[in-house]
């Protein structure tokens, strides 16, 4: 299974979660993981998705999720796991 | 599993430290497109690279996507058109005819450079060779985005002198050929010794004989993420400051790696190698001055200029190397002078010269580049200029090169534009004294004694 790894920064608020959570259900996106810290009193969160059962392609959840995070004043970065991985372990 | 300050260290590296990949290069040979007749030799080369080419932007661009990475330039090399077009053409008017298939074939496929408008004279020029060089001006003044390289010198050949002194002219007369722009001609033209066969980067990128039909070159980039990871580092010693690079450069490659990969899965064309050259860009915080400024020197310049150079090469090779299956091409920290805003200001406040950039390049990749001159340098003090690099090249049995701008119309003091990635320059002054005598002996210089290794 391909991982995608989607980040949410910026100011916190109320409902960041569930309004990626929303997005993430309606397009047959499962949830593996998410971890959360607020580091200077920023919202940090990063999920772990399966996106092998969406019908839409990659390219269009990359720009849908940053339009998400544009309507509520956070960013949402939407990338594949092989970037991190290949980064950070030999 | 990877954890969530890993993920926010990657993304940091992307957002604040100007981490991309500088460039997914295709290579592609022409061999098989030689023919006799000059207008189906520009039709094969039209439909040859135009086939092979048509993905590479949006190939790019989806990949840029998918792991969040910003693919700065998507770029195509050939093989040097002194040997396809030998057959066809009979003046240098002929060659620039290709000039023209190869810029035209660039605006449609959606690349910014297209390099290869190259010939390889190391010992010697064959008629196409001295045609193919004698249309470089033209070439450069007519077209947009054709990128030129002159191989003139080689450790296992020693120095084409005859080739020197004729560059020299060359440069001056497409300097001349497009004054409009302050001689940005010569921005897209270099002279190299032991010039590499798979460099993605421009200006001097061309598909070498060697190589196979298509390849998939990729040059990373990273001095901002160096720069950033030193400053954490501050008053440490040596020790941990070169480790502290090597970890850095490991991460930078991987990602060149891996968009490598990719590209080459999705265009069906194989891998060839990543680059592992740092390449700054005039933009705030992507510089390799930067970097030897946090190594503590006041300005790129200083004394210990060298030896920090030296060592940043020598580590960004060491984590590189064991990041990638393949490395090639250039790989060391470029040093370009009008794109990177480091190097400007150490210009600007008088700590760096043309003779400390000779001496840095003995011990990094590439050469004198990107250094704007007086327009009124003499065709030999210029000539000069390369004989000089070009010996340090083979000497040191490494990859030198320069890309010297001879701003026509303007002198020491005054600044040229050149703009985008070029970025802007202070014209640096040269040594005075004549080679005149030295440059119109022609012939070659023979190979070095360690050359003959057999």
């Amino acid at each position: 299974m391909k991982k995608t790894i989607i980040t949410v920064v910026g100011k916190d608020t109320v409902g960041i979660i569930a309004k990626v959570c929303t997005y993430l259900a309606d397009n047959q996106i499962n949830i593996l993981d998410i971890s959360q810290t607020i580091v200077q009193e920023y919202f940090n969160m990063m999920m772990i998705v399966d996106t092998n059962q969406t019908k839409k392609d990659f390219a269009v959840i990359v720009e849908e999720l940053a339009k998400i995070g544009e309507s509520i004043g956070v960013i949402i970065k939407c990338q594949k796991e092989e970037i991190f991985n290949q980064m950070h372990r030999i | 599993m990877i954890n969530i300050f890993e993920v926010a260290e990657t993304n940091e590296m992307i957002e604040k430290e100007n981490l991309d990949v500088r460039t997914i290069t295709l290579g592609i040979s022409l061999l098989d497109c030689i023919d006799s007749d000059l207008k189906i030799l520009n039709e094969k080369i039209y439909h040859k690279i135009y086939e092979a080419a048509k993905d590479l932007v949006n190939v790019g661009e989806e990949i840029s996507k998918e792991y969040g990475i910003p693919i700065v330039n998507k770029r195509i090399s050939v093989t040097p058109i002194a040997l396809i077009g030998g057959a066809a053409c009979k003046s240098a008017e002929d060659f620039i005819s290709i000039a023209n298939t190869l810029d035209k074939v660039a605006h449609e496929v959606g690349v910014n450079f297209i390099g290869g408008y190259s010939a390889l004279v190391s010992k010697g020029m064959t008629k196409a060779d001295e045609f193919l060089i004698q249309s470089i001006p033209k070439a450069l003044s007519v077209t947009e985005r054709v990128c030129s390289s002159v191989n003139l010198g080689a450790t296992k050949t020693g120095i084409n002198m005859d080739a020197v002194k004729l560059m020299g002219k060359i440069i001056k007369q497409t300097a001349e050929a497009t004054k409009e722009n302050d001689s940005l001609g010569c921005a897209k033209l270099v002279v190299f010794c032991n010039a590499p066969d798979d460099n993605p980067f421009m200006a001097g990128a061309f598909h070498g004989v060697t190589e196979a039909d298509k390849i998939i070159n990729v040059g990373v980039s990273g001095p901002g993420v160096v720069k950033t990871a030193l400053s954490k580092i501050r008053g440490e010693n040596f020790e941990v400051l070169c480790e502290t690079i090597k970890k850095t450069a490991f991460k930078v490659t991987r990602v060149g790696q891996l968009v490598a990969k990719e590209a080459s899965k999705m265009l069906n064309v194989p891998f060839g190698i990543v680059d592992l050259s740092l390449a700054p860009t005039p933009a705030i915080g992507d510089s390799v001055a930067d970097i030897l400024c946090e190594m503590g020197l006041e300005y790129a310049g200083a004394p210990g200029t060298t030896a920090a150079l030296a060592l940043l090469n020598d580590q960004v090779k060491k984590g590189g190397v064991m990041a990638s299956s393949y490395v090639g091409g250039l790989s060391g920290a470029f040093i370009p002078v009008s794109e990177d805003q480091g190097m400007i200001d150490a210009v600007s406040a008088g700590a760096l010269t043309l003779e400390k950039l000779e001496a840095m390049t003995c011990v990094c990749s590439v050469g004198l580049d990107m250094i704007a001159i007086p327009g009124d340098t003499k065709d030999t003090t210029i000539s000069g200029i390369i004989a000089d690099e070009m010996a340090i090249g083979m000497v040191n049995q490494k990859t030198t090169a320069v890309r010297i701008i001879p701003v026509i119309g303007k002198g020491v003091g005054e600044t040229v534009e050149f703009g985008g990635l070029l970025g802007y320059a202070p014209i640096m002054p040269v040594n005075k004294f004549s080679c005149d005598a030295f440059v119109n002996r022609g012939g070659r210089i023979p190979a070095p004694i360690h050359s003959f290794k057999n």
